[in-house]
């Protein structure tokens, strides 16, 4: 089981904030893709590839990141800070 | 040296009367929730990711430490509901030499407005839109 966060317009999209995902995915875009599959709202929220960021346990990484070993992830839009 | 990430307002006056001592320069940076160019900004909503917030700055906040010679670090971001004019965040750094302050606090600013995970939402009378990353924000990275 992995810990699944969303923030910003993902989580709205979404309509969640949190969940425990049972997933195979061995990277953060094949969990994107087990996502995506699964009803039109993750479908939407995860449509702009490119727009999405994601955080394994806390750091930054890119989508071809390996998911072994990971207890949380993280997806969200750019970052705006500052 | 410090990093702090909270809801409440910040005093400059509280935060710098000790800041850089033996400093030959300091640097600080205040920023503040701006009204939207229609004039109707009830309150910017800033959410964060607070398992990954305080570490994330901090990994921004060494990497200015091990670029530059600063004698003083702070940096505060708030989160939360925030009314125009209301301030923000702030950096300040201090430095023998200004050129060094001066450097770190861009290079601050620039990293955590893209890689330190706040996301802001524009809450008007008849709208709430998250504020779009902007391409030139990615791009000020390159310069680092």
């Amino acid at each position: 089981m992995i810990d699944v966060v969303y923030f910003a317009w993902v989580r709205e999209r979404i309509g969640l904030p949190r969940e425990s995902v049972e997933t195979d995915a061995t990277t953060v875009a094949e969990l994107i893709d087990e996502l995506s599959k699964r009803e039109e709202r993750y479908a939407l929220a995860f449509s702009d590839r490119g727009a999405i960021r994601a955080a394994v346990d806390q750091t930054l990484v890119d989508l071809d990141a390996p998911l072994k070993g990971a207890r949380e992830v993280a997806f969200f839009p750019p970052m705006t800070g500052g | 040296m410090g990093v702090r990430v909270q809801e409440g307002d910040f005093d400059l006056a509280v935060e710098l009367a000790d800041f850089g001592r033996g400093a030959g320069g300091i640097v600080t940076f205040t920023g503040v929730a701006r009204n939207n160019d229609a004039g109707n900004l009830q309150y910017m909503e800033i959410e964060h990711y607070p398992a990954m917030t305080q570490s994330a700055i901090e990994a921004i906040a060494n990497e200015a430490r091990s670029r530059w010679d600063l004698c003083d670090l702070l940096i505060i971001h708030r989160h939360g509901r925030l009314a125009p004019g209301a301030r923000i965040m702030m950096v300040a750094t201090a430095s023998a030499h200004r050129a060094d302050a001066f450097a770190a606090a861009e290079f601050l600013m620039d990293y955590l407005k893209s890689r330190a995970p706040f996301w802001k939402k524009e809450v008007t009378s008849d709208s709430a839109e998250w504020v779009a990353a902007k391409e030139a924000d990615e791009k000020a990275l390159d310069r680092w």
